[in-house]
């Protein structure tokens, strides 16, 4: 069957079941149920704390089978995600399925375990490095799948997903299981990711390096979701958990993109107090808000909140007063770090309260502005950031799809061409956002907005910017770069790109 | 035009082509092509080279070519300046 972006999708996937195929960003909206939750509850005196991991798997009674979840705010520095799956192995335990909210290179110790059948699924919104290269090349069992970060917390809340154990990365926890992200060596900030798991498995370990008398005050997880906790000599390499700082692109063409945008930005009229703001950690996307903050001081503009993935960028405008708060679900560097940890109005949240869209109302619904990248646009407007135009997987739609479907304003940001690939084109290898969520895409050559939004188009004709046709902006790009040759791809199904509602919006093949 | 000695001309940069010439006394062009995007512009960067050399009279060569995403009048442009290094 095609869903309604035309994209050809069996009716059922072995290894994944039923295909409910998407229908449109706001398809599936209106009264939902949750899952229960079994709650092994905790008689007084008990002792939470275990002295290995292997009795903690042990205590929580793994089974094969099972799903086990993690959180990924350690980023590429995780080690937590590797011990456990090494003791999982070591037990003799197989068929194990794995609920990553991100994974990275790092994480390469996967592949031998997806070979040996100790691993046989993978839950993911985002992976890279050589377990997306081991899937793409079809050597786990069953099919992928790939979440967006508000739809796996709507996919644990509902049960769609259901997590037997979730193992929670730990910069400092306590003897009854709080935990916190500020403190300890491997701290990270905002545990975000990490909430809807503690809330919804049906088994909760902390594991932290830094095990603290209680109570682990500020506490950002709460002891009456956690089971046990595990002490282990780290849970992290800190260079790899933050980037020292996060710095704006010196690029000229990033820049020239950078300017053009935040001119969109300005025409289209969101730019007025009580402005609300999202960018990622990309050097061209925090240009965008080098020149956003500008024209905010130019203007004397407050905005009301910037949301995200944090940057030492985004708490600077935050200090300056240019945004009376802070939305934080992964704190990128050290500076975001510290603010989350002092200042009350840099909020945390949850992937739920983030992006979920089966709650009472996700922050994604309040942005103004989102500034997003994409690999691939198609003239539809539908943007691949999952698999690289080879075909073999390298990212996933982490909030992209989130943000992109709440936000009034989301501006691809991209060159128009990269290393030879034109970014525009007739058809994206895959979907993961809907054109109907893209307002408008910026490249260094010219700026293309959605016909949907003829609002917009109306007013960026009072501009000088150079806009035109999606079009025109791909033949621009194919007269550069001559007519890329189509990529052969196995007719195996090696990943499910399920959108935030549980729906397939895609299908990812293997690669020959 | 005869390569008399090896010359290289462009960089690893993105964006950029990194090409050997070397002589080739058995006769006619090889090419040993790497790119970063050899699925969907191979066959286009190997006529693109071919053509270039033809045009610059070049029958014998051993062509090295390591391509980072160049277009077509970058890969044009280093092979033209590799063969005159190499005349």
């Amino acid at each position: 069957m095609k869903n309604i972006l035309g994209r050809e999708i069996p009716e059922f996937v072995e290894g994944y079941g039923k295909v409910k195929p998407f229908g449109g960003a706001f398809n599936n909206l209106g009264e939902v149920t949750k899952k229960e939750v079994r709650v092994k509850s905790a008689v007084p005196g008990e002792t939470k704390v275990l002295s290995t991991i292997r009795e903690a798997i042990e205590k929580c009674n793994l089974k094969d089978g099972a799903t086990i979840s993690f959180h990924h705010h350690l980023r590429n520095g995780d080690y937590v995600l590797n011990m456990v799956l090494e003791e999982v192995a070591k037990m003799g335990l197989k068929d194990i399925k794995v609920a990553a909210s991100s994974i990275f290179p790092v994480h390469a110790p996967m592949v031998e375990l997806m070979k040996s059948g100790v691993i046989t699924g993978v839950y993911a919104n985002y992976m890279s490095g050589p377990v997306a290269e081991a899937i793409s090349k079809g050597l786990l069992k069953n099919p992928a799948v790939m979440h967006t970060h508000g739809g796996r917390a709507r996919a644990i809340e509902s049960g769609d997903l259901h997590i037997d154990v979730a193992f929670i990365a730990a910069p400092t926890a306590d003897t009854y299981g709080n935990i916190n992200g500020v403190e300890g060596k491997a701290a990270c900030g905002t545990l975000g990711y990490a909430i809807p798991d503690a809330m919804y498995a049906d088994r909760v370990v902390a594991v932290t390096d830094n095990l603290v008398p209680y109570p682990a005050c500020p506490i950002d997880i709460q002891q009456e979701y956690v089971d046990y906790v595990v002490a282990v000599e780290s849970i992290g390499d800190p260079k790899g958990i933050v980037s020292g700082t996060t710095r704006i692109t010196k690029d000229p063409v990033g820049l020239k993109i950078a300017k053009m945008t935040s001119q969109v930005i300005e025409a289209s009229g969101l730019l007025k107090d009580g402005f609300s703001f999202q960018t990622g950690a990309g050097g061209t996307s925090l240009a965008v808000a080098a020149y956003v903050k500008e024209l905010m001081k130019k203007k004397g503009i407050q905005g009301s909140f910037a949301a995200g993935g944090v940057t030492g960028y985004i708490v600077e405008m935050f200090e300056e007063g240019l945004f009376r708060s802070i939305f934080d679900v992964q704190c990128f560097d050290l500076k975001a770090i510290e603010s989350y940890k002092n200042n009350k109005a840099h909020q945390g949240m949850s992937a739920s309260m983030y992006g979920n869209p089966h709650n009472r109302g996700a922050v994604v619904n309040n942005l103004d502005v989102m500034i997003l990248g994409a690999t691939e646009i198609d003239v539809d407007f539908n943007v691949n950031v999952t698999t690289g135009s080879n075909g073999v997987i390298m990212g996933g739609s982490g909030g992209h799809s989130d943000t992109a479907a709440g936000a009034k304003l989301a501006i691809i940001v991209t060159q128009l061409v990269k290393g030879r690939l034109p970014i525009v084109v007739d058809k994206c290898t895959t979907v993961t956002t809907p054109g109907e969520s893209i307002d408008v895409i910026v490249t260094e050559r010219g700026i293309a907005v959605n016909p949907r939004r003829t609002d917009l188009i109306e007013k960026l004709k009072t501009t000088n910017l150079p806009v035109m046709t999606i079009e025109e902006l791909k033949k621009i790009a194919e007269d550069m770069t001559g007519k890329p040759e189509k990529i052969q791809l196995d007719d195996e199904i090696v990943a499910i790109v399920e959108y935030r509602d549980g729906t397939v919006i895609d299908v990812v093949k293997k690669v020959k | 035009m005869k390569i008399q000695k090896p010359a290289k001309a462009g960089t690893m940069e993105s964006n950029d082509i990194y090409i050997m010439v070397q002589p080739n006394d058995e006769g006619g062009v090889i090419l040993n092509l790497e790119s970063i995007v050899m699925t969907q512009f191979g066959n286009q960067i190997k006529t693109v080279i071919m053509e270039t050399l033809k045009e610059l009279g070049v029958e014998d060569a051993v062509v090295t070519a390591k391509d980072r995403g160049a277009l077509d009048y970058t890969i044009r442009a280093r092979i033209e300046t590799a063969v005159k290094r190499g005349m």
